[in-house]
């Protein structure tokens, strides 16, 4: 176990500085100046220069990577142009709406996704199994865009029940928080839910023609229990890639519903400055994101190995 | 009273027919041998007993357990019965135990589910139920998984969980059919021997008449769902009657006829060749461990020749085969067809490929469901390219008529064929280059004893007109007597013994050899003569 998490671990560094190295050479490697690209054309050769200097341009490359990587192992990401605020501090305030953001929804997600998709796989080929076939085909396949506008329209103008848009902030206590993320993360969950729902249906079924569950039910256990105690487990080493892969999108990828809701998160940040070439804040928002898919990765490895014993044991 | 009772039985699966009337007894203590070909109904017997039948089936008749119907049972009762009164041992152990719990958890669960003991209890049990099946707790604790174990180690992990509650009736459908012969005698003698300390009943079902000739009280053949004949063992066997059983008794010890047509010159030459594959690292910095799975392995084999090699899984017969095909690098020694390498540097080289063809043993596996018959006979010819389309399509109708199809089946899919054509579609593809060597890696061990006899008629037929060498890999000795001239015993990666066929299965040399044979289950003298 040891090795395996060793070896995960050295694998999740090694990728962090690959990464880093890529991201950097691609702001390197545009053509012409960083600092003419974020100025535009009419821009004056002193304020020119001086950004030049404040990005440290003047600097051979390797100084200015290693400077780059070494303030972001202190939490210094630089100075966002377009902001004129330390690009860790923009960064914080905007996972502080996107993580919260991420993990509701994906909690959502699972919530729904492990009955619904065990209740199927249970009931393979029946009615019922049909109709949630095809509501998840239609949960994969309604924006998730129009299902937020339908929920603004029916829950916040109509029912009044929550607020149509923004983001209460954390300061005002943790109710109003968790109200204004409500429609946002059941809206990101809805194809989220819908997906894994399938995965799990389809993975138990796999498993639960496995030879190993039929061994179970000679011993006299019920089609239920030899599925809840046999195939659960095995089948759930596709689901946890999904739900990777999940959050990972969560994470970034709620940039329309963040828009649909006025929502200050990571994802309009990246928007934003990327609309304003900001090189410096998208710079470090893409390393920080990378840094969060492959730690994301990792961690469901260690569940991989958590669940199955043959992983533990290194073969 | 008989401890099972099955009349008149008849099963449907959504409206299909698959048992018509069958009827067996079983006393206590006694065994039954169930023998039959796949589709003849034997293992649906058995699971209709257990009443673990698919989706759509439906029973009628009686079947009995102890004086108790099983048919009209709720699920519920059904439940509180299996594991406790009938025990089951099924055919693929390596698939058969769950991957994610140990062992001590799997057999404990048996005992867990029809009575409230405390875990603790049941563990204990658990380890006595191992220990019986001959799993003792020092060399195999509880806490091990499955992957931790061999396929017979597994095996009888499942036997533990079938008998830790002692049932009546245990069932074991072709349980030592995956395993080595030598495994397969010690499994066989543990059943047996469970069998007579408990009393129980035990239903064995198999495909293979010298697995139960040697310990089955009672037979009963079966042939698409009827029970033809059955019988206590030794008058039965002695004096089959119906044609069929007759005629599976004479596919199971067939011998094609065969001239030898061995010539001086030899066709492969294999010279002291190494392999050698890298283990894990024990600790993260240390140096890769090896495993020499070859070692030195040298032997000649001449045109015309076929020459077997026995030995059992993990011998190293299947890399020493993928060696020979140029499918995998050798570290040490020379491969030579017809006196040229096969390795060309690191690459095969294609015109020795050409040469020799390989066919294996799974029929449903190795083809690509989504080709038609015709591409997948002519995939060989990769190895020649440029070849005219014309041309192509000729020699892929030669060889499936060379083996006993039609040129029509060149258009078909491989779904809409059997087992045993399946096989003679890989021997038509290994045809196509017309190869001078065939190797024949267990090629005829997934068939029915019948199936099997005709594909060993045809090899020999193909051998004759086209002469053919064969190396024939097996780890059934029964075959690899039928079909080789020469025959090769491979233990640990080494060959300990070579020589004739019949000088080495009539007066084996090495010890290993002597084991081996003696562990294969033979059918009573002078049957099938």
């Amino acid at each position: 176990m040891t090795r395996y998490i060793l070896t995960r671990l050295l694998s999740l560094v090694l990728s962090l500085v690959a990464a880093s190295v890529a991201i950097f050479l691609v702001i390197e490697i545009l053509p012409g100046d960083p600092a003419a690209i974020m100025l535009g054309v009419n821009a004056q050769p002193d304020t020119l220069a001086a950004l030049r200097a404040e990005m440290g341009l003047d600097q051979p490359m390797v100084i200015r990577y290693l400077a780059w990587v070494g303030g972001m192992l202190h939490g210094d990401f630089g100075t966002s142009y377009t902001y004129h605020t330390p690009v860790a501090k923009l960064i914080g305030d905007r996972l502080a709406v996107s993580l919260p953001l991420a993990l509701f929804s994906l909690l959502l997600t699972v919530v729904i996704a492990f009955p619904v998709g065990i209740w199927a796989a249970a009931r393979r080929g029946s009615a019922a199994d049909t109709l949630i076939m095809g509501i998840t085909q239609l949960g994969v396949a309604i924006p998730n865009f129009w299902f937020a506008m339908l929920m603004v329209v029916l829950f916040a103008i109509n029912l009044r029940w929550f607020s149509a848009g923004g983001f209460a902030g954390w300061d005002k206590g943790l109710l109003p928080a968790l109200k204004s993320l409500t429609l946002p993360a059941v809206a990101l969950a809805l194809p989220q839910a819908s997906i894994l729902a399938r995965v799990m249906r389809s993975a138990l079924l796999d498993t639960l023609s496995e030879d190993f569950v039929r061994t179970a039910r000679a011993k006299g256990l019920s089609r239920a229990k030899a599925l809840r105690r046999h195939a659960l487990r095995n089948a759930l080493i596709p689901v946890l890639t999904i739900i990777g892969m999940q959050f990972s999108f969560l994470l970034a990828g709620g940039i329309i519903i963040e828009n649909v809701f006025y929502l200050p998160g990571l994802g309009r940040l990246i928007f934003q400055s990327i609309s304003a070439r900001d090189l410096i804040t998208v710079e470090s928002v893409v390393m920080l994101l990378v840094f969060a898919v492959i730690l994301v990765n990792f961690l469901v490895e260690l569940a991989y190995a958590l669940v199955d014993p043959r992983l533990r044991s290194g073969r | 009273m008989s401890l099972l009772d099955i009349r008149n039985l008849s099963l449907s699966i959504h409206g299909t027919p698959i048992l018509h009337d069958v009827s067996l007894r079983l006393d206590p203590g006694r065994i039954l041998g169930v023998i039959g070909e796949s589709g003849s109904g034997k293992s649906m017997t058995a699971f209709t007993v257990m009443r673990l039948l698919p989706e759509g089936a439906e029973a009628s008749g009686q079947v009995t357990l102890d004086g108790q119907p099983i048919l009209s049972r709720s699920e519920a009762q059904m439940c509180a019965l299996r594991g406790r009164d009938i025990g089951m041992v099924f055919q693929e152990p390596m698939t058969a135990l769950n991957p994610l719990k140990t062992i001590g958890d799997q057999v404990a669960e048996t005992i867990l589910i029809h009575e409230k003991i405390p875990k603790r209890a049941a563990m204990i049990r658990a380890a006595k139920a191992l220990a019986r099946a001959e799993l003792p707790q020092d060399r195999f604790p509880l806490s091990r998984y499955p992957h931790e174990l061999s396929g017979g180690q597994r095996q009888r992990v499942v036997i533990a969980m079938a008998i830790a509650l002692r049932p009546k009736l245990l069932i074991a459908d072709e349980p030592t059919t995956a395993l080595d012969v030598t495994t397969q005698a010690q499994i066989l003698r543990l059943l047996t021997r469970l069998v007579r300390e408990d009393g129980m009943g035990l239903m064995m079902i198999t495909h293979d008449l010298a697995v139960v000739a040697e310990m089955a009280d009672e037979i009963a053949i079966m042939q698409k769902g009827r029970v033809v004949e059955a019988g206590p063992t030794g008058a039965l066997l002695e004096n089959l009657q119906h044609p069929y059983s007759r005629a599976l008794l004479a596919a199971s010890t067939h011998a094609p006829a065969r001239s030898p047509a061995a010539q001086d010159t030899p066709l492969l030459e294999v010279t002291a060749v190494h392999r050698f594959y890298p283990t894990p690292r024990k600790s993260l910095f240390g140096a890769p461990g090896r495993f020499h799975a070859v070692k030195g392995v040298s032997f000649k084999l001449r045109k015309g020749e076929s020459l077997g090699l026995v030995g059992e899984s993990g011998c190293g017969k299947s890399t020493l085969t993928r060696a020979i095909l140029g499918l995998e690098q050798i570290q040490d020694g020379a491969i030579r067809l017809n006196g040229r390498p096969v390795f060309q540097g690191r690459q095969p080289d294609p015109e020795v490929r050409r040469r020799m063809q390989v066919v294996f043993q799974d029929p449903y596996g190795s083809f690509n469901p989504r080709h038609r018959v015709g591409r997948l006979v002519a995939e060989p010819f990769h190895l020649s390219p440029n070849m005219p389309r014309a041309e192509r399509d000729t020699a892929v109708a030669e060889a499936l008529t060379a083996v006993g199809l039609t040129p029509g089946d060149a258009d078909k899919y491989i779904h809409e064929f059997s087992g045993g054509q399946r096989q003679r579609i890989a021997i038509a593809r290994a045809l196509i280059t017309r190869p001078e060597l065939i190797l024949l890696d267990e090629a005829v061990s997934a068939l029915d004893v019948q199936v099997r006899a005709r594909i060993l008629d045809l090899l020999a037929d193909l051998s004759a007109r086209y002469g053919l060498s064969y190396l024939f890999i097996s780890h059934d000795l029964s075959v690899v007597r039928a079909i080789t001239d020469r025959v090769m015993v491979m233990k640990a990666g080494e060959i300990v013994e070579a020589g004739p066929t019949e000088t080495v299965f009539r007066d084996p040399r090495h010890p290993y050899t002597r084991q081996l044979l003696a562990a294969a289950p033979r059918l009573p003298e002078g049957l099938g003569s």
